[in-house]
């Protein structure tokens, strides 16, 4: 059982002052074995807290993230599962799953994760599942209105996994879960 | 060398000292055991002689005096038992006075007296004040202090107090109190004697001294506090007058500040509170050396921990007027003592104000009050430069937060920005963090433009550059907590009416656009987004009221925007400026507003080829600029090929021929929008697809020529996965057939000798086949319409 946070899009502090407190208590250190995270921090002081977090930090590029280099797109290795990230402005049309499922297969990756738009989603298609964490900070976007604080976790296990969405609406925290099993050809 | 041998002497002296009592002491034991009076007497008197020498510091003196002291009581056991010695208390008083010196003699008639007053053959009172008086006859500071402590020590069981035994006719309360009140002054007087005695060089060692004898004079107080019959009527009306009087007369500013210490620490709080104009009354007549504010600080933290501890009492803390009465005290002080330098007098205010927080909490007046104070001690004087006196301020400032944890509230105080005006720039920027650490802790929201108004005001020193100060002497990592400190403020700025709202931007905007090209580009965005975000609402709101003049329109915030986002030139920031504008275009777009959109697209195009001059940096511009126009829906015909026109110019003129493809083919995406009928053009589309491969050709014929092989068919690819999704769109001009040439074209380049082979491209091309395979795989239209394409 490896957990994998995604998270991205925090924009701190241009459009936002700081996670929702309810988010912090939750992300303890030392629970979460990697970090994936989409971009657009947009400061040191996020990643520097994201490392506190968990020391195996992969982000990708945002188009707000000043001062760093961060790569466009990052794939990694986690057990039976390759991942892959990029923040998504590059891909156009934003948001569009067609589009997205070339960049997996550009990347060859199981599970690509990507941002941008703020808004949550979880889509299984040919190539694979994408992932969209949405803004851990629910921060204002151009594309998706009423952008609620969410992130997400997986748990890798062996084949399968299961995506977990963390969504802050109302002040309460509620959970949703996704399964995904992927056949040993990696064709899922 | 003179030092050392002073103190090797006074070690000599003491052991000498100790040896004599030592050698009296055996035989005083063995005239004690055998019953002899006589004998008794004898070796006591000799005994209690070494406490005649003025050779020893108080600190020695103590060691010596506390051996005679355990002699004497063996002594006074032997007293109390007349069966030994045969000899009546009262001939026994008559008897020791005929001891040869007067200091033994006296030690002696004590402890009879002790004895005597113990027998009850006289009233406590009379023998109390025999001796109290007769103890006169010692003038030495150290001598006399220690003989009276004596008498007070050896006196304290016998007191007629009220349900004592001793208490009597006419031996009541009143007559303990009037011993220990004389004894008090009598002892005074012999320790600020001793302040006349030594030669001013040994200043520092005389005050050493004195400050080790302090505690028996102290003592004195203890003792009448611990009288049952003191209530409050008899501390006020006799005590504490008398007491006073003693302090104010001695003009000794030693024993003035530890008594006056030692009236505060030593009483109920309640009587300090019932009593206060008497205690306060004395303290501009004391010596003006001695640290009246320090006195003043204790009292008033022992007053605002009897309130914190009771709250039953606050009604009484109205009543006596507390507030004022210690407001007018300080005020007098800090008048009388001219030279007092100002951080005494704040270091006062601070803690009248903390006082204030803690006993009347509700009266922000109260505490404006003292602020006012403040700010009158220091006009007039220059900017602050003692580091001391800043660091009080900010204590000063800092308690109201801390206290009401709602920086609002401290807004609301007038004299409040008055104080932070007084500060000097690096302090006022301290003071300002902590403002803003205070409303961020508490997730506190200011609401009305005029209170955004003062709260910038009050942390001018962190929006712009005040006088004497420029940001080049700032650390760097310093400088960006601070502004994004202000960035992150700018989200506690909320109404959640529009007009306010809009007030509220006007007034941030106000104060941040003098913030000069280093800070804008920290506040710029959070203003820009909270803006954006008011369109929003008002978008959302949608209805206009019909014929009222609304300040809060759309319109008019885009107006501000523009403004806004234009300071960035000086920064000068044009990619963020870039990033802004398409952001201002978007939002424009969904208020319906063609020609605002297109203004800010053209702002942005217009920064593009002027400033964004960094390849890495183009790349991404043209793809946002692509990504943007792709979602407008809002521009006619001409608006939007007029700019759909200039992105696909722009993208093939990138520098790399790789970056030009993909924006070229991402631009294909421009003239086919899935949510909308009309923009659905399959000719530009197959026009764009087609450019992008030959740039693609292009593109592998110079890395031929360059590196002599051909560089990796990723592009290709790529192309022909766009060739797929117009495909499935549906686009007619996406023929089947040109999406089996394609695959033919990659396969025949990926087999060629001088091909590198290449494991990603190899993978993404493996990838998109078996994707194809899928979807015909699906059967139904998907799969009939795949059924062309051989693999």
């Amino acid at each position: 059982m490896v957990l994998v946070l995604a998270l991205g899009d925090l924009h701190m502090p241009h459009r936002g002052s700081d996670l929702p407190l309810k988010f912090k208590s939750m992300l303890v250190p030392g629970k979460i074995q990697h970090i994936i995270c989409t971009g657009n921090l947009c400061i040191k002081e996020v990643h520097d807290y994201l490392k506190t977090v968990c020391p195996d930090l992969h982000i990708a590029q945002g188009e707000y993230d000043e001062e760093t280099r961060f790569p466009e797109t990052k794939t990694l290795t986690i057990g039976q599962f390759k991942l892959g990230v990029c923040h998504g402005h590059q891909v156009i049309p934003w948001g569009d799953l067609d589009s997205l499922a070339m960049l997996q297969r550009q990347l060859d990756v199981d599970i690509l994760v990507t941002g941008h738009t703020h808004q949550f989603t979880a889509y299984k298609h040919e190539a694979g599942v994408v992932i969209n964490p949405g803004s851990a900070t629910g921060s204002y976007s151009s594309i998706t209105y009423d952008v609620n604080p969410s992130f997400v976790l997986m748990d890798i296990d062996g084949l399968r996994v299961v995506v977990y969405v963390y969504e802050l609406i109302d002040g309460e925290v509620k959970v949703d879960k996704i399964d995904f099993k992927k056949t040993t050809t990696s064709n899922p | 060398m003179m030092i050392s041998n002073g103190i090797e002497d006074e070690e000599k002296w003491l052991a000498e000292g100790i040896a004599g009592i030592q050698h009296n002491a055996f035989y005083l034991h063995r005239a004690l055991d055998s019953n002899n009076l006589r004998e008794a007497l004898k070796y006591s008197a000799l005994l209690l002689s070494e406490l005649r020498t003025s050779r020893l510091s108080p600190h020695k003196y103590y060691e010596l005096y506390m051996r005679a002291f355990d002699e004497l009581r063996r002594l006074e056991m032997f007293f109390k038992d007349e069966n030994r010695h045969g000899c009546s208390v009262v001939d026994l008083y008559e008897l020791v006075q005929h001891a040869g010196n007067i200091l033994p003699r006296l030690y002696l008639l004590c402890t009879v007296g002790s004895v005597y007053i113990k027998s009850k053959e006289a009233p406590a009172k009379d023998v109390l004040k025999d001796l109290v008086e007769m103890c006169r006859g010692v003038q030495h500071p150290v001598r006399g202090l220690f003989l009276r402590s004596y008498l007070a020590q050896i006196s304290r069981d016998e007191l007629p107090d009220i349900a004592s035994e001793y208490e009597g006719e006419g031996d009541t309360f009143m007559d303990a109190v009037e011993f220990v009140l004389q004894n008090f002054a009598e002892m005074n007087k012999l320790w600020v004697r001793m302040q006349h005695q030594g030669p001013l060089r040994e200043r520092e060692k005389l005050d050493k001294e004195r400050n080790e004898l302090r505690d028996l004079v102290g003592k004195n107080l203890h003792v009448l506090s611990q009288i049952e019959g003191v209530d409050l009527e008899i501390y006020r009306d006799t005590v504490l007058p008398r007491v006073l009087e003693q302090v104010v007369n001695c003009k000794d500013e030693l024993a003035q500040y530890y008594l006056m210490d030692c009236i505060i620490q030593v009483f109920p709080d309640e009587y300090h509170l019932q009593t206060l104009e008497t205690l306060l009354g004395a303290c501009p007549q004391l010596q003006s050396a001695v640290d009246i504010k320090t006195v003043l600080s204790r009292l008033m933290e022992r007053l605002s921990n009897y309130a914190a501890s009771s709250p039953e009492v606050l009604p009484e803390f109205l009543q006596v007027e507390a507030f004022t009465k210690l407001s007018n005290a300080i005020g007098k002080v800090i008048e009388a003592q001219v030279d007092m330098p100002i951080v005494g007098a704040i270091t006062l205010y601070v803690s009248l104000l903390t006082f204030t927080l803690h006993v009347h909490p509700d009266r922000l007046d109260y505490v404006d009050q003292v602020l006012g104070a403040c700010v009158k001690k220091l006009s007039g004087k220059a900017k602050l430069e003692d580091s001391r006196v800043t660091k009080q301020v900010v204590a000063l400032l800092s308690a109201p937060l801390d206290k009401y944890n709602d920086i609002v509230t401290a807004l609301t105080l007038s004299n409040y920005p008055r104080v932070m005006d007084h500060l000097d720039a690096a302090t006022n920027k301290v003071m300002a963090m902590v403002i803003i650490q205070s409303i961020m802790k508490n997730n506190t929201c200011v609401s009305t433009s005029d209170k955004v108004e003062v709260l910038f005001e009050l942390i001018k020193g962190l929006i712009k550059d005040i006088e004497g100060t420029s940001t080049d002497e700032l650390d760097e990592e310093d400088f960006k907590e601070e502004q994004n400190s202000v960035a992150r403020l700018m989200h506690m700025l909320y109404n959640d009416d529009p007009e306010e709202m809009l007030k509220i931007i006007n007034t941030v905007w106000k104060h941040i656009m003098a913030g000069g090209p280093k800070r804008l580009p920290f506040t710029v965005p959070p203003l820009v987004f909270s803006a954006l975000k008011l369109v929003r609402r008002l978008q959302v709101q949608d209805g206009d009221v019909a014929g009222e003049e609304v300040p809060a329109t759309p319109k008019k915030i885009f107006q501000l925007l523009n403004q806004i986002i234009e300071a960035l030139s000086v920064v000068p920031s044009p990619e963020l400026a870039l990033r802004l504008y398409l952001q201002c275009a978007e939002a424009a777009n969904d208020c319906d507003l063609e020609p605002v959109a297109y203004e800010f697209f053209t702002q942005a195009f217009v920064l593009y080829e002027e400033e964004v001059a960094d390849s890495k940096a183009q790349v991404t511009a043209i793809h946002l600029i692509i990504g943007t126009l792709q979602r407008m829906n809002v521009f006619g015909i001409e608006n939007r090929d007029t700019l759909t026109h200039k992105a696909t110019g722009y993208s093939a003129k990138l520098l790399k021929k790789p970056d030009q493809c993909r924006a070229v083919y991402a631009c294909s995406h421009l003239f086919w929008v899935d949510d909308q009928d009309g923009t659905k053009d399959g000719e530009r589309v197959l026009l764009c697809l087609k450019r992008s491969l030959r740039i693609a050709n292009a593109a592998q014929q110079m890395v031929n020529v360059t590196r002599g092989s051909s560089g990796p068919v990723t592009l290709f690819v790529e192309i022909l996965n766009k060739y797929l999704y117009f495909f499935e769109k549906g686009s007619p001009q996406i023929t089947g057939a040109a999406i089996q040439g394609l695959i033919e074209l990659i396969k025949t380049e990926m087999q060629s000798d001088s091909t590198t082979s290449n494991p990603a491209s190899d993978a993404f091309f493996a990838s998109t086949l078996r994707y194809i395979r899928f979807q015909k795989q699906k059967g139904g239209a998907m799969g009939e319409k795949y059924d062309p394409i051989k693999l």
